[in-house]
């Protein structure tokens, strides 16, 4: 990672407008190198539209998206190669083999030893016994973690994920955040997960922005965030936040 | 693994990851590929008896008839070139594969380049067949043209291309909501670039936008071969100038599409 950067991930003032709709409407938050930080909302509070502005996929309407030092989209191809996403709105073409998606996005990333970086995540992540099999015909939980393959294929400094276990079972959701805990600590990756679920944001999560329609109505830690709101759960500040009570911005930064 | 922030420096090894992604989705899709050699059969055989049934009857159209299985041969090339290259394009929009894409390191150019290269590559697997059926059933050899063939084809591949690269702006752009005119757009050009007749058929206005039309130069300059025996080549580098003024506008459109499709959100989204 490049010396001078003392924040992965800088959001600036950023607004996106459609028409007259703000999707996100002037937020600011800085992410260390390094840390894991869960994006909440409920529908349309703009976790998407955030993630995807910070990828390069959408332009802001203005404000700034800077990741690992280059300004989003105008710099992406500074750092495309050092990041990497995954969302349940996208999918891998469906008719080619586990394998051969793997390998196309491994030559893509310029990965450099394709085989072996396969067969290491193959194992990693419990691959091997459907790596030759058309990715179209797996389940759900066997196709998110192929997803998750495929976006730690470059060992990336900054991963984005968005709802990376929506609709897996309890059991496989679990496995997932556990891989992805394993990752970051190994990698030292800065990770933003945007997410509806509480008990994933709890798990994984070292900080929490909480997003209402477009905007960030609170961000802390989780633990902060329960005594502030004097709450057990996360879900349970979520839905004060959602539903306009509690104590909420007495200590939003 | 350096990357650059212009987004024009070109790498052949991305799109060599494009091109078998796209070999991979061809051959492991039977239909995908019979598909690719169908219909140009169908429309040969059709042109071919038509134009047996003409030479059989003699009649002022005799030697004009002799051009019918050339023009359709060509036309595909013309057609298929630009349907191989949205089709390729269209597979990644029906898989949701495209923010994949469009988050990973390669460049547009790149995916272009890939694009191209399918075009190519269906283009071949459908015309090769189809070209040995016509010496076989009709006695018509493609072939044979040799230079001229070259000529035509690229200026034919090239206008393809552009075509490709416009519609392929306007998915990005639109979303499948675009999708008819990946399929329908390159029939506009069938009568305006007179495949199966002369340019001097047309009514005075539509003469004009024809010559602005890279294939009209291509088909004039395949009657002129094939029933005067003289090859054009002063029709072929007309034809080329067009082509590059085509396909300068296509890719600008295109970017300008892309960069629209950034501001609207429209790369997340590319369902209807």
């Amino acid at each position: 990672m490049d010396a001078q950067i003392t924040s992965a991930i800088t959001v600036d003032r950023l607004v996106k407008r459609y028409k007259t709709v703000a999707a996100v409407d002037g937020i600011s938050f800085r992410l260390a190198p390094g840390s894991i930080t869960g994006l909440l909302g409920g529908n349309g509070a703009g976790k998407t539209t955030t993630i995807a502005m910070i990828m390069g996929l959408v332009t802001p309407t203005s404000g700034t998206a800077t990741v690992l030092g280059a300004l989003m989209p105008k710099e992406r191809y500074r750092v495309l190669h050092r990041m990497n996403f995954e969302s349940p709105y996208v999918a891998l073409p469906m008719r080619l083999t586990v394998r051969q998606n793997l390998s196309v996005f491994a030559q893509l990333y310029a990965v450099a030893d394709i085989d072996e970086r396969i067969a290491d995540l193959a194992a990693d992540l419990d691959l091997a016994e459907f790596l030759d099999r058309p990715t179209g015909k797996l389940s759900a939980g066997q196709k998110t973690r192929v997803a998750l393959a495929k976006a730690l294929l470059n060992r990336p400094e900054v991963l984005l994920l968005d709802e990376p276990t929506a609709s897996l079972d309890p059991d496989t959701a679990d496995w997932v955040r556990g891989r992805l805990d394993r990752y970051r600590h190994a990698q030292g990756a800065t990770v933003l997960l945007a997410s509806h679920n509480m008990t994933e944001v709890e798990r994984l999560c070292e900080r929490v922005i909480i997003m209402k329609q477009g905007r960030i109505e609170d961000d802390d830690t989780p633990g902060r965030l329960l005594d502030r709101y004097g709450r057990e759960t996360l879900e349970d500040v979520f839905l004060d936040v959602a539903r306009g009570r509690g104590g909420h911005r007495e200590v939003a930064r | 693994m350096k990357g650059s922030d212009t987004g024009l420096d070109f790498s052949f090894n991305r799109v060599r990851a494009m091109v078998r992604r796209y070999w991979y989705l061809l051959r492991s899709s039977w239909p995908r590929v019979l598909d690719l050699i169908y219909w140009p059969t169908v429309q040969m055989l059709m042109w071919g008896f038509l134009q047996l049934y003409v030479s059989q009857n003699g009649g002022p159209f005799v030697r004009t008839a002799g051009v019918f299985i050339g023009a359709v041969l060509l036309w595909d090339i013309l057609f298929r070139g630009q349907l191989g290259f949205s089709i390729s394009f269209l597979e990644e929009m029906y898989a949701h594969n495209l923010a994949n894409l469009m988050m990973s390191p390669l460049r547009p150019v790149e995916f272009i380049a890939a694009l191209m290269i399918m075009s190519v590559v269906r283009l071949l697997i459908g015309m090769i067949p189809v070209t040995l059926l016509a010496i076989l059933f009709f006695g018509f050899n493609l072939w044979s043209l040799g230079f001229a063939l070259a000529a035509f084809f690229l200026n034919l591949i090239l206008t393809s291309w552009a075509i490709g690269i416009f519609v392929a702006g306007l998915l990005l752009r639109n979303g499948l909501g675009a999708e008819s005119m990946a399929w329908t757009i390159m029939f506009l050009f069938l009568p305006l670039t007179c495949v199966y007749y002369p340019v001097t058929v047309l009514p005075g206005f539509l003469q004009v936008v024809a010559w602005a039309l890279p294939p009209t130069y291509v088909f004039e300059g395949m009657r002129a071969l094939l029933i005067d025996h003289v090859f054009r080549a002063d029709l072929m580098l007309e034809a080329f100038a067009f082509n590059v003024v085509l396909f300068a506008a296509a890719s600008f459109a295109f970017l300008k599409l892309l960069q629209s499709a950034r501001a609207q959100g429209s790369l997340l989204q590319t369902g209807e």
